[in-house]
């Protein structure tokens, strides 16, 4: 079977769906950040294959970059998520709506 | 042209003077009275250093600074310029305004000088002078207008200087509004003589109207009459005259200077400034108003028994005279007798504040009475003012009322001849009438018994204006504004003036006979009379006379209910209609909304993230779908 483009478009496709239903369904903090970076990488591998099919350098090079801006926004994120367990003593949504009028 | 600036520094000075004033001295009120008369005094001065230089007849006739200026394109729509016309009308005017203003402000000082408002007084002295100099000086329509504005806005600041009182502020509220009604009509006029000929520069509007009278087409009296509309409001002309007695509310110098000698005769000069503007049929109907108005004037006076009063009507009754001379288009006799009556005008009025003053805020001549030996000067002049004003020769008043009678004549008028022959004669009776109560007899009340003679600061002015009412006449006034008028009239000497009203005998001697039979009446009557025998011989006629024909009665019921109503009408529009429905179901529609949107706003994150996805998802959909 030969593998093309749309074949990895289509994990691309499917990892990104798993991740916006991780951010939409589950009630976990943690979790939905999870799925937030499956969903960041679903674009990074459709970037990762379109640089690939069409012999050019500038996806792979954008995908580091990528990476290491999410690396250091993981940091970020996680360290606000821990500062507001420590607050709240909760990781769960549901408990987070003082936005709620 | 020599000495250009000096119009402006006399224009502006009394503004300067009033802005002073009213920034840095009115806890002093001596300096501010100084600087108030040092203004106008300044400015007589520098009139009379600029009418030396360059005579009566300016090489340069204005002076101008571009001010506004709309165009569409190259094609200029309104110019309007910051000028100054300067000719005999307007340097005549000036002088008057200056001159008589001048004593009229050293009066003041003595008259206020107990009043503890003295500074603002000043203040708003200084205000109507420069705005009263704006009118005479202006070059086009829309700057007079502004000045013509200013000079009703002190106006109504000076009537109602003693705002304390009630009916003070009344009578200013009424005079203000009273005037807004004409010149609502001016202000029309004025647009409407733009619209036709283009331009609102008086000069050029002169040019044009005497080169082609037709210009103005059909709308000519319309023009004319909306235009004249002003002068009505201004210069107390029926119907609009109520608000000139009332008037009176203000301190006594106010009734003098603006009230008598130089406000109301604005509207005088407005109409002989731009007389080329009117046709005919707009003549016609001007003479007739103030033909009216000089008689119903004098009539209601006849029955005052307020001294004030008494002459406020007779101020109206010769404004009434020049306004019928203007229609009867002869600017020379009307510009004339404003002169003239400046003088005498304002000599009696300031006699009669210093009779007030002597005897404690008393008005009522028929509580006053053998003044002559405790006011001397005050009497002398009250009766040299009296026989000025009455035409008796040869005092001012005799040359300038011969000629608006010679004028009468000269167009076969005889109706407003008549008319203005039997004005003298009633002019005469009330004056001797006031005359006779209020300065000779035995004095009726404790207060007349204990008069005393007004201090030098009073008595000078009313010294030196007394010298002009009686010499008025023949110094050459009327030749002044005959070679603004007719420039190839002759100029007279002295002696050919005195014998001028010769020329007309049957004027002459119309008018004499007027002023004897006024005058015999009035002696007759009035000699030694205890009380007012008139309401016996006239009975209801007498009445009406006193209650001013009941006018105000009569605005009173009609115009004023009227506008009551209408104004309940757009009250209850207003309230109802607007506020209870428009911006009720405005302000409803917006709750009832806002409580709707408010449902969205849950709080969950999740919810924000599904809309956030659906909403990227949806613009996709358009962006890329398609």
């Amino acid at each position: 079977m030969n593998v093309g483009l749309e074949h990895f478009l289509a994990v691309s496709f499917i990892l990104f769906s798993l991740g916006l239903l991780g951010v939409i369904l589950r009630r976990n903090l943690l979790v939905i950040y999870l799925s937030l970076e499956l969903m960041l990488n679903a674009a990074n591998l459709a970037l990762v294959s379109f640089s690939r099919f069409n012999n050019k350098l500038d996806g792979q090079v954008m995908v580091f970059f990528i990476i290491t801006v999410a690396a250091a926004e993981v940091a970020v994120g996680l360290a606000l998520i821990v500062a507001l367990y420590r607050r709240r003593q909760s990781a769960h949504v549901e408990d987070l709506n003082s936005m709620k009028l | 042209m020599k000495s250009e600036a000096l119009p402006w520094i006399i224009l502006f000075l009394p503004l300067l003077a009033a802005t002073l004033i009213a920034l840095f001295t009115l806890r002093c009120r001596t300096l501010s009275a100084l600087i108030s008369i040092g203004a106008i005094v300044t400015g007589f001065g520098l009139t009379a250093v600029f009418i030396a230089a360059n005579g009566f007849h300016p090489a340069v006739t204005e002076t101008t600074k571009e001010w506004l200026k709309i165009n569409d394109g190259a094609h200029v729509l309104l110019s309007a310029d910051f000028g100054l016309k300067l000719d005999t009308l307007s340097l005549m005017m000036m002088l008057i305004v200056t001159g008589v203003g001048g004593l009229i402000h050293i009066y003041s000082f003595g008259y206020m000088h107990e009043d503890r408002s003295m500074p603002r007084f000043f203040a708003f002295l200084s205000l109507f002078t420069f705005s009263m100099l704006g009118i005479v000086l202006a070059n086009n329509f829309l700057m007079m207008f502004i000045f013509w504005e200013l000079v009703g806005v002190s106006s109504y600041l000076l009537i109602g200087f003693w705002f304390e009182k009630p009916s003070a502020g009344d009578a200013a509220k009424k005079a203000f509004i009273t005037n807004r009604l004409g010149d609502f009509g001016f202000l029309l006029g004025i647009l409407m003589v733009w619209g036709l000929l283009g331009t609102l520069n008086l000069t050029q509007l002169h040019d044009l109207a005497q080169a082609n009278p037709a210009l103005l087409g059909a709308g000519a009296t319309t023009a004319g009459l909306l235009i004249f509309c002003g002068a009505v409001g201004k210069s107390a002309q029926f119907p609009l005259h109520v608000w000139l007695a009332d008037a009176m509310e203000g301190p006594t110098p106010v009734s003098a200077l603006i009230h008598a000698a130089t406000m109301v005769a604005a509207g005088v000069y407005m109409l002989c400034r731009t007389l080329p503007l009117f046709n005919a049929e707009a003549l016609h109907v001007i003479a007739y108003i103030g033909g009216f108005t000089a008689l119903l004037a004098a009539l209601i006076a006849v029955q005052q028994n307020d001294i004030k009063r008494i002459l406020a009507y007779s101020t109206l009754s010769q404004l009434g005279y020049m306004v019928m001379a203007v229609g009867l288009s002869g600017p020379t006799p009307a510009m004339f007798h404003l002169t003239t009556h400046a003088f005498f005008k304002a000599l009696l009025f300031l006699g009669a504040g210093s009779v007030i003053h002597a005897l404690h805020e008393e008005q009522d001549i028929w509580k006053m009475g053998s003044l002559k030996a405790k006011m001397p000067i005050t009497f002398w002049t009250f009766l040299f003012g009296t026989l000025a004003l009455c035409g008796v020769p040869p005092f001012s008043g005799f040359y300038s009322k011969d000629s608006i009678l010679g004028q009468a004549l000269e167009q076969k008028n005889y109706p407003l001849f008549a008319l203005g022959v039997f004005v003298a004669g009633l002019t005469t009776f009330y004056m001797f009438r006031l005359f006779f109560v209020a300065f000779v007899g035995k004095p009726r009340t404790e207060k007349a018994k204990h008069a005393h003679e007004s201090p030098a600061v009073m008595s000078m002015p009313l010294l030196i204006l007394a010298v002009f009412a009686i010499i008025g006449g023949f110094i050459g006034i009327a030749v002044n504004y005959g070679s603004q008028f007719k420039p190839d009239g002759e100029s007279l000497t002295l002696v050919q003036q005195l014998l001028e009203p010769l020329h007309a005998p049957a004027g002459l001697i119309a008018g004499l006979g007027a002023v004897v039979v006024g005058l015999f009446a009035a002696f007759s009557l009035y000699k030694n009379a205890e009380t007012d025998p008139l309401p016996k011989l006239l009975g209801p006629l007498s009445t009406a006379m006193k209650n001013r024909f009941y006018f105000d009665e009569i605005y009173e019921a009609t115009f004023i209910r009227a506008h009551d109503a209408l104004a309940a009408v757009a009250g209850a529009i207003d309230r109802w209609l607007l506020e209870w429905f428009f911006i009720g179901s405005l302000r409803g529609g917006t709750d009832i909304a806002g409580r709707g949107l408010r449902l969205l706003q849950t709080g969950n994150l999740q919810t924000y993230a599904l809309l956030f996805v659906l909403g990227v998802a949806a613009l996709l959909y358009f962006v890329l779908g398609k």
